[in-house]
């Protein structure tokens, strides 16, 4: 069917037109943008829908046409591709709502969302490239569209970090670009296979077939914040609150793991990368972004910069996953790539509420926080515990199954990172749960904006619900068909198929 | 093989010459003139990309007098992909000229018809001299219309009428008149050792001999200096930048293509069968460093259009590499489709980019990068034109640009040429520095912003326009492939090459 043909295209099309409309929207109107950008949301969530539903039956769609010799453009959905689609629309349509409501009465608003529909339509590309050309050409574009959002505010501070960000990532990109190429022409094009592309070739290139691999972690590692290529994202915090929530949780930061999960399992293959020897410095190098993340959270007093380098750390638990031979590793590394994008856009949410309501912005000024926003603080809670892998919430099974993964491959020096992990996360983040829900309020709020009614405007304290109840949700069905958990098996099945 | 019916050859010729009689006798009705003239040049150009697709390479000779009497013009792939890329990019440039040459009404507009009664003449007969010499195939002929286009396009710089632009125009004349004579002195040995002009004819006839080698020595050197290749690109900067700038977009968009095209010409066609491995080096060489050279003074510019300009300069660097890449045996071809899409994609792309820098400098009544502050919330279609262009120059997807730069390194890195990963790698970088320092500016956000003035739609849908072309070509780069195929050089790609 020529519909099904084209829905990768399509998915990837809705945002991009959506994007494209509203960037030459009058400044004013302010009601058809918001119109826009929930129908282009919708319309992206039904797609996904009926692809999420082709894909688990059938298994891929795929299209392409040619761009020149050897150069083909493809888009293509397999299990991977849906995991991260599913989760970069559902997340931006509750970013949407949660936007319009941050960005009422700011400037350049036409602006601001049309280059925000343009990165989702970016990220959805990286979801459903089908080989590693289709994949840069989405990466960069991601790279492009989030440079005016992070820059957004327009001030000197933004526009310095706008360009430490751009020096990073587009570094990042050009080696990504020389080792793609470099690929190529040892072993023609790569397109993305679930079993890898490159064993035939082991035996002749296994030099460069190394160094190509040391190569493509270091280009995506710029955007998947592994030490010591982080920097950028603490610094990026200078951004609106919804452009952090994006970044961390589906955009910037997963597009470059989930570029290492295709490179290792879908251009290596996971068999290949073990038996060549390069998974063991991934794994050390992910374990110490682990602890080196939770340290460096521990110390900021800024609560933006706290989660920020939570993310860090966070990101790294799907790099150590995916560097872990074994299917069980392989299944907390997926599930975590949607559990933590979840948990972490609750807490970016949660922080800019708390910022944009009371003016609350470091740690120490949220004590008892929670009796003048319970809803929100309730939302931040939830969050905060399923980092620290509280059961049933949706960390504690990212952490299970990694666990469960580094025994089942002879790793249990990996046992003592994820406790040590787990244990920093609890200091810090329990110290601020505590202090929001028992400790006293003496001071007046820095910078309150009363609001009728309710705690805060609905548009604020809606979607950070929302997404809290889907970490519960997640972690309570966990065992349910769709659920994230059971779609990694899913995955998993098909890459460890015999 | 020739087509049995009308050849459109001579019509690319003929129509913009009867333009530029037209446009100058009818000044009144010059805009419209000169727009008809581009509808008739994209419909001949289509017209002469299908009859060779459908023919292959086919000539046209002048009288009916073929060579070695008469006088051959020729079309094959080469030629057509440039004639394709001068009919778009020219017809988006009248269209701009328009909302920048405004008919005026009043009495003291008198500078202002002035300009609009000169500009679509030298640009009918510059176009005219453009199509000219992507057709001959006869090296008088390519002198002739170097000298056409050379002419028309000092006229055209002087326009702006400043100070700067006068001496600029003053010192493109002087360089432009030397290297056609350098280019007419290698001629002449030509003509003296082989006795014909005839391009086709030359390439079977030229030996390795002394006289062959000082005569292309001093052709190349000639063209060298017209295509501004490093180090020879000193005068390119302050011509191009002081130009009225759809004249801006002309020069470096596609001036600077034509003595390079005559370049490729002679080095991969006619004098193919020399041993050019120390040349192939030099050229290569000196485009190393002419895209690191130019990227680093764009980012030294404080003022936009010359940024731009020097971009050009570090642009034209990319297309020398040509010479090493394309002689491969395997990767040959990757490398010449690359270096075709590439100069296509800068001509796009810098067309737009020129486009935009001059809305903002009538805007603002400066372009001084520094003081850019709040201008993409006054003119953000340009400053998205610009954005957009700035990709395509960096090379990055989705851009025409990436696709170039893609098939160059796909050649470099397949044939071990490490050298030239890293020269490209660092003019990428810088390009990067400059055009995102562009864009910083632009992105500032101030309180009270500048007082503008009103800039015409057409200019900025234009530059828009434009600039997404330079984008979008880079899903249709592989519909060219037929096209640049047809009579590609025999080193490129052994298949379907000519010659013997």
């Amino acid at each position: 069917m020529i519909f099904n043909d084209w829905l990768p295209a399509l998915i990837v099309i809705s945002s991009l037109v959506t994007g494209v409309v509203i960037f030459f929207l009058e400044e004013e109107r302010a009601r058809l943008r918001m119109g826009l950008n929930l129908a282009g949301a919708i319309i992206k969530l039904v797609m996904v829908g009926v692809l999420l539903w082709g894909v688990f039956h059938d298994g891929v769609y795929e299209m392409g046409f040619s761009m020149g010799t050897n150069l083909r453009f493809v888009l293509r959905a397999d299990s991977l591709s849906v995991l991260f689609v599913t989760l970069s629309s559902l997340l931006w349509f509750v970013t949407t709502i949660y936007a319009v409501g941050y960005m009422e009465g700011s400037r350049n608003r036409s602006r601001f969302f049309g280059v925000f529909s343009l990165c989702v339509s970016a990220t959805t590309g990286i979801a459903m490239a089908g080989n590693l050309l289709t994949f840069l050409v989405f990466y960069e574009i991601l790279t492009l569209s989030t440079y005016p959002l992070v820059v957004h505010k327009g001030t000197q501070e933004a526009l310095r970090v706008g360009r430490i960000y751009l020096g990073y990532t587009l570094g990042g990109g050009m080696l990504l670009l020389v080792t793609i190429i470099w690929l190529q022409s040892i072993v023609g094009p790569v397109d993305f296979q679930e079993v890898g592309a490159l064993a035939a070739h082991a035996s002749e290139y296994r030099f460069e077939l190394t160094a190509i691999f040391a190569m493509f972690i270091v280009g995506l590692g710029v955007k998947s914040a592994l030490f010591p290529l982080h920097s950028w994202l603490p610094m990026a915090m200078v951004a609106p609150a919804p452009v952090s929530a994006l970044l961390h949780a589906v955009a910037v930061v997963k597009a470059g793991v989930f570029g290492i999960v295709r490179v290792v399992y879908d251009v290596f293959g996971i068999g290949f990368a073990n038996e060549l020897g390069v998974l063991t410095p991934l794994s050390w190098a992910a374990a110490f972004t682990i602890i080196y993340g939770s340290m460096r959270a521990l110390f900021q007093e800024d609560l933006k910069r706290r989660l920020a380098f939570s993310t860090v750390s966070q990101v790294s638990y799907i790099v150590l996953g995916t560097s872990v031979f074994g299917p069980l590793a392989t299944l907390g590394g997926l599930a975590h790539l949607v559990h933590q994008g979840l948990m972490k856009i609750t807490l970016f949410f949660c922080a800019g509420t708390f910022a944009e309501t009371l003016g609350v912005h470091k740690v120490n000024e949220m004590d008892g926080v929670g009796k003048r926003m319970p809803w929100t603080t309730s939302a931040f809670t939830v969050a905060a515990l399923g980092m620290i892998g509280l059961p049933p919430l949706a960390g504690f099974y990212s952490k299970w199954y990694l666990g469960l993964g580094a025994l089942e491959a002879g790793r249990g020096e990996l046992i003592g990172v994820l406790l040590g992990s787990s244990l920093l996360n609890a200091m810090y983040f329990l110290p601020i749960v505590y202090a929001v829900w028992f400790k006293k309020r003496r001071d007046p709020w820095p910078q309150e904006r009363k609001h009728k009614g309710f705690e805060a405007p609905w548009m604020l304290v809606i979607p950070p619900v929302v997404t809290a109840a889907s970490v519960i949700l997640v972690g309570v069905f966990a065992n349910s068909s769709f659920s994230p958990l059971q779609w990694a098996q899913l995955i998993v099945e098909r890459i460890y198929a015999p | 093989m020739n087509p049995e019916f009308l050849s459109w050859i001579p019509w690319l010729v003929v129509f913009p010459l009867m333009g530029a009689i037209v446009t100058f006798t009818f000044p009144r009705i010059a805009t419209w003139a000169g727009l008809f003239t581009g509808v008739l040049i994209l419909v001949a150009t289509v017209g002469l990309v299908a009859q060779t697709l459908a023919y292959g390479a086919n000539t046209y000779s002048l009288g009916g007098w073929g060579a070695p009497l008469g006088i051959d013009f020729r079309v094959d792939g080469l030629s057509a992909w440039m004639l394709v890329i001068s009919a778009v990019v020219g017809a988006c440039v009248s269209l701009y000229a328009i909302g920048y040459f405004p008919p005026g009404s009043k009495a003291s507009d008198e500078e202002k018809n002035h300009k609009r009664r000169y500009f679509w003449p030298l640009w009918m007969f510059l176009w005219a001299g453009l199509n000219g010499l992507f057709l001959s195939n006869d090296i008088f002929n390519l002198y002739i219309t170097l000298e056409m286009v050379g002419f028309s396009a000092v006229a055209l710089v002087a326009l702006a009428n400043s100070r700067n632009a006068l001496t600029a125009a003053m010192r493109y004349l002087l360089v432009g008149l030397m290297g056609s004579l350098f280019f007419l002195l290698g001629v002449a040995f030509l003509y003296g050792t082989y006795g014909t002009l005839d391009l086709t004819l030359l390439g079977e006839r030229s030996r390795a001999n002394m006289a062959t080698w000082v005569a292309i020595s001093l052709m190349t050197a000639g063209l060298i200096v017209k295509t501004a290749a490093f180090p020879l690109h000193f005068w390119l900067p302050p011509a191009h930048s002081n130009a009225p700038t759809p004249v801006s977009a002309l020069l470096s968009a596609l001036v600077t293509k034509g003595p390079f095209y005559i370049l490729l010409r002679l080095w991969f066609f006619s004098f193919a069968s020399l041993d050019t491995t120390y040349a192939d080096y030099l050229f290569g060489a000196l485009g190393a460093m002419g895209l690191i050279w130019g990227a680093a003074h764009a980012l030294r510019q404080s003022r936009l259009k010359l940024l731009v300009a020097y971009s050009t300069v570090a642009q034209l660097g990319y297309l020398f590499l040509v010479f090493p890449l394309a002689r491969a045996e395997e990767t040959g071809f990757t490398a010449w489709t690359g270096v075709l899409l590439f100069l296509a994609a800068h001509a796009l792309a810098k067309t737009a980019m020129f486009m935009a820098a001059g809305n903002i400098l009538q805007a603002l009544g400066h372009d001084t990068i520094s003081r850019l502050a709040g201008i993409s919330r006054l003119l953000p279609k340009s400053v998205f034109a610009l954005a957009l262009a700035g990709v395509s120059l960096m090379g990055l997807p989705p851009s025409g640009g990436f696709i170039g730069k893609w098939l160059l390194l796909d050649a470099a890195i397949s044939q071990g040429r490490w050298w030239i990963v890293i020269a490209v790698l660092c003019g990428t970088a810088l390009a990067i520095g400059y055009v995102v320092r562009v864009i910083r500016f632009a992105f500032e956000d101030p309180i009270d912003l500048p007082q503008v003035k009103s800039v015409s739609a057409v200019m900025e849908w234009t530059a828009l326009a434009t600039a997404l072309l330079a984008s979008l070509m880079a899903l249709a780069s592989s519909l060219p492939l037929d096209l640049i195929t047809i009579d590609a050089p025999a080193h490129v790609w052994p298949e379907v090459g000519v010659g013997p």
